[in-house]
């Protein structure tokens, strides 16, 4: 294994210094390196954790206009456009948009010239065959074969390596200092491609936002999205994009691991009972819809409650019916009983389920479909899927906040320019990924455009810093 | 065995792998766990059977280790598939020889060799030309390796039989072309693409170009026995044969892909990525390809100097290899060729479904 970190010394001249070793860093530091500029890839996560939250990331979309060997129909760039303005509710820069659109549709050949596979979707994911291309292996997968490509092509990568200050005059980048093996090296770039993700992995900026609640939220992804890069250049009078306040959030087990538990903790099980709070009453209709938009809102909703927690409750009538879960449900033979590990009151568990059991209606039950089980007389109603909880064993499994994504990010132009606040663009300075996404996406998401924002923009960025490559 | 915590981690693994499925792709091992919601010990068996261990899952793996996760699904697979084979043994009590091959199995094999070639030496000394059966009759060349031979497969079909029951398998599931296509190429030793994995960054069709050299070795060396078995008993020709022959011809390819196979296998071995392989298993893997190594070496002596003086010495080394292989197949790496392809046939029964 070659180990960049050992072989090279940071100090001196690069002509690009990427500051993020995602997907977003990693594809301007391939662009650029293609087109004869020296990059030197600055990563704040050692080797086995690199490649933020793209390690994580398991597929893209992607706009075309008719089949491909991948992707079936056609998804046009007027069809993803549309999306994106109705996920955004409208928040969102549509000429960046449809800059993004227009380029996914080279994305997967892009991909697959550095070695990377591709693959239909998973199975499970049918909805999702017309607009995603699929990473064999995942993301990390995909990293991996960057970051070989990256080494093959004598792009140097500092792991570990963690930004501590930028000198920035006049929208001009100097200098980029980076604290090393315990020592502070000074890395004078002639551009610079700030790719270091969100903030999301900042709890004590969370707390800022969110109180005492964000002690209860879950990182989904990787711990080294600090924000310090984004908190640098907006204090250095970069211009801010997106609801400084927000982020994406699904619900996961409150059992996952505080950072880095991925895809494995989500819960897929809400739509199939109810779901409760600490005070064992219901809070939202679980049945209101199907798992993409299902899997957006509950974040927020245990987000909302007290304690940050929920316990979406089963009966055995669902076992096997959605996708089986890493951690073992909490099972019990009664929804008395059950009510103890969940620490919430046994009397008011057994009265919410009695009047849930009550207000069902008779229909034939369909989890494919949008089907006529329903509560009638309840606040608030299960409007599908609702089936008396009266078959044991039960089962509950613990929900919690999981934080994806932040949306605050540094304005941008076409070319990747990060807007200061006079309203030029900077000299050499340009943003691509989560740290920019928020131009894009506003609010929202849609599967896969995180990685289609990062490795487009990641392109624009790297022909844009490789310009001022000496030649 | 498999003990209760090595199944328990090999549970945790796959309940995670069940969650996550990016790996679908890779081989048979991902769609086969998303087949079940539960793994029960026959189910992690089965699956530590069907995993060729290519590697690219560990490296794939977001929840590798230093993940507190820490999935290593290669590594994992690999401990139960010795203990699987330990649990297939028979008789039973012979399962400890695979985790002691080099203090069980060598000592056999020695003294085997050592005793065929001190009773016959002082025997057969007027052996004249290349003519084996003066220095051992031909009756008691096949009542030993029939013997042998007979013992080999009885334990191998038990084993069959106890893998087969254990990852609920029928017998119908043997006719598969996608499962015998799947076994004779080792399309799964090579889930990158063309190319087998040592390490991260490192991917070489070596590794499934020297297996092949070995299996394919092993089978033409076996064939040419069989000729020259047929030319001997059907039509009467008496060996030696000439160097143009059926049965010369083939050993002698045999011979030295079951030279240049395990060679090869031996040093890919120390060049994979330690994180890929279980170091209990060194000693399996170690001995069986010295096994199959001094079973061609001598073979191939033996045929070059069959007219010497020498021959008879030869001869019974040759013999005691042979016939120690032959001995410990049901008791060393040979299985895995065995279990795999049951593997195989069941995961091409659960497609069919």
């Amino acid at each position: 294994m070659s180990n960049a970190h050992a072989a090279v010394t940071p100090n001196g001249a690069v002509d690009v210094a990427v500051l993020g070793g995602g997907n977003a860093g990693l594809c301007a530091a391939l662009a650029a390196r293609q087109r004869g500029a020296s990059v030197v890839v600055i990563e704040g996560a050692p080797r086995e954790f690199r490649g933020g939250n793209s390690r994580h990331t398991r597929n893209l979309r992607s706009m075309h206009d008719r089949p491909t060997d991948l992707l079936v129909d056609a998804y046009t760039e007027d069809e993803f456009v549309a999306d994106l303005l109705r996920v955004t509710a409208g928040r969102t820069n549509e000429v960046l948009a449809r800059r993004v659109v227009r380029d996914s549709a080279d994305c997967p050949a892009w991909i697959r010239s550095f070695g990377a596979r591709l693959q239909r979707p998973l199975k499970g994911t049918l909805h999702l065959d017309r607009t995603n291309v699929f990473f064999v292996g995942g993301g990390k997968a995909l990293m991996n074969s960057y970051y070989a490509a990256a080494e093959r092509m004598g792009v140097r990568v500092l792991y570990d390596a963690d930004v501590t200050g930028l000198d920035v005059v006049d929208g001009r980048c100097t200098c980029v200092s980076v604290a090393l093996d315990g020592r502070l090296h000074s890395i004078s770039a002639r551009a610079v491609v700030l790719a270091a993700g969100g903030f999301e992995s900042n709890l004590e900026w969370l707390k800022e936002i969110w109180g005492p609640a964000a002690d209860n939220f879950i990182v989904r992804g990787t711990p080294y999205n600090t924000g310090k890069v984004l908190k640098l250049m907006l204090d250095l009078g970069a211009q801010p994009v997106g609801d400084p306040t927000q982020f994406h959030c699904v619900a996961v087990d409150a059992r996952a691991p505080k950072f880095d538990g991925g895809i494995v903790t989500r819960l897929d099980s809400v739509s199939l009972g109810i779901v409760v709070n600490a005070h064992a009453e219901r809070f939202y209709d679980e049945g209101e819809d199907f798992w993409p938009k299902r899997y957006a809102i509950w974040g927020r909703l245990v987000a909302q409650q007290p304690g940050q927690i929920a316990y979406s409750i089963v009966d055995a009538k669902s076992r096997g019916l959605f996708m089986p879960s890493v951690f073992p449900p909490i099972e019990a033979r009664s929804i008395r009983e059950l009510a103890n590990p969940l620490a919430v009151s046994p009397d008011a568990l057994e009265r919410t389920v009695t009047a849930f059991n009550r207000a069902v209606c008779s229909g034939s039950f369909d989890h494919a479909v949008l089907d006529d089980c329903r509560t009638r007389g309840l606040t608030p109603e299960k409007t599908h899927w609702a089936r008396a909880l009266d078959t044991p064993p039960f089962w509950a499994y613990p929900l919690r906040p999981g934080v994806t994504f932040t949306y605050l990010g540094l304005k941008v132009d076409e070319r990747a320019r990060v807007l200061m606040s006079n309203g030029e663009p900077a000299e050499n300075i340009v943003a691509a990924g989560e740290i920019m996404a928020g131009n894009i996406l506003g609010q929202g998401y849609v599967a896969g455009v995180g990685m289609t924002i990062g490795t487009v923009f990641g392109r624009i960025a790297g022909a844009e810093v490789s310009r001022h490559a000496v030649a | 065995m498999l003990s209760p915590e090595a199944l328990k981690q090999a549970q945790h693994v796959l309940t995670v792998c069940n969650a996550c499925r990016y790996c679908e792709a890779y081989c048979p091992v991902f769609p086969a766990i998303e087949n079940r919601t539960s793994f029960a010990k026959g189910d992690v068996m089965y699956l530590a059977n069907l995993c060729h261990n290519c590697g690219e899952c560990l490296y794939a793996c977001q929840y590798a280790p230093p993940h507190e996760f820490g999935i290593d699904v290669p590594r994992v697979m690999a401990e139960v598939r010795v203990a699987s084979y330990e649990e297939f043994c028979w008789p039973a009590f012979m399962s400890r020889a695979f985790r002691q091959t080099a203090t069980v199995i060598g000592p056999v094999v020695g003294s085997i060799v050592l005793a065929w070639v001190l009773r016959h030496f002082v025997q057969s000394s007027n052996s004249q030309g290349a003519d084996f059966y003066a220095v051992m009759p031909h009756d008691d060349m096949i009542k030993m390796f029939g013997v042998a031979g007979a013992f080999a497969i009885i334990v191998l079909l038990a084993g069959l039989v106890r893998a087969m029951r254990s990852f609920g398998a029928s017998v119908m599931s043997g006719f598969s072309r996608t499962a015998w296509r799947d076994v004779l190429t080792l399309r799964h030793l090579h889930a990158a693409g063309d190319d087998c994995t040592a390490d991260l960054d490192v991917r070489t069709p070596w590794r499934r170009y020297f297996h092949h050299c070995t299996f394919y070795g092993f089978a033409l060396c076996f064939a040419s026995t069989t000729v020259a078995a047929v030319y001997h008993s059907v039509f009467g020709w008496p060996a030696p044969y000439s160097y143009t022959s059926a049965p010369v011809i083939l050993g002698t390819i045999g011979g030295i892909g079951l030279l240049v196979g395990p060679l090869g296998l031996l040093v890919q071995r120390g060049r994979r990525d330690p994180k890929l392989q279980d170091p209990a298993q060194g000693t399996l893997d170690i001995s069986f390809i010295a096994m199959l190594l001094l079973t061609s070496a001598t073979g191939l002596l033996l045929l070059v100097a069959r007219h010497t003086g020498s021959m008879p010495v030869l001869l019974f080394i040759h013999l005691g290899f042979v016939l120690g292989l032959f001995v410990t197949l049901p008791y060393g790496k040979f299985v895995h060729g065995i279990y795999r392809t049951a593997a195989l046939l069941k995961y091409a029964s659960e497609e069919r479904r």
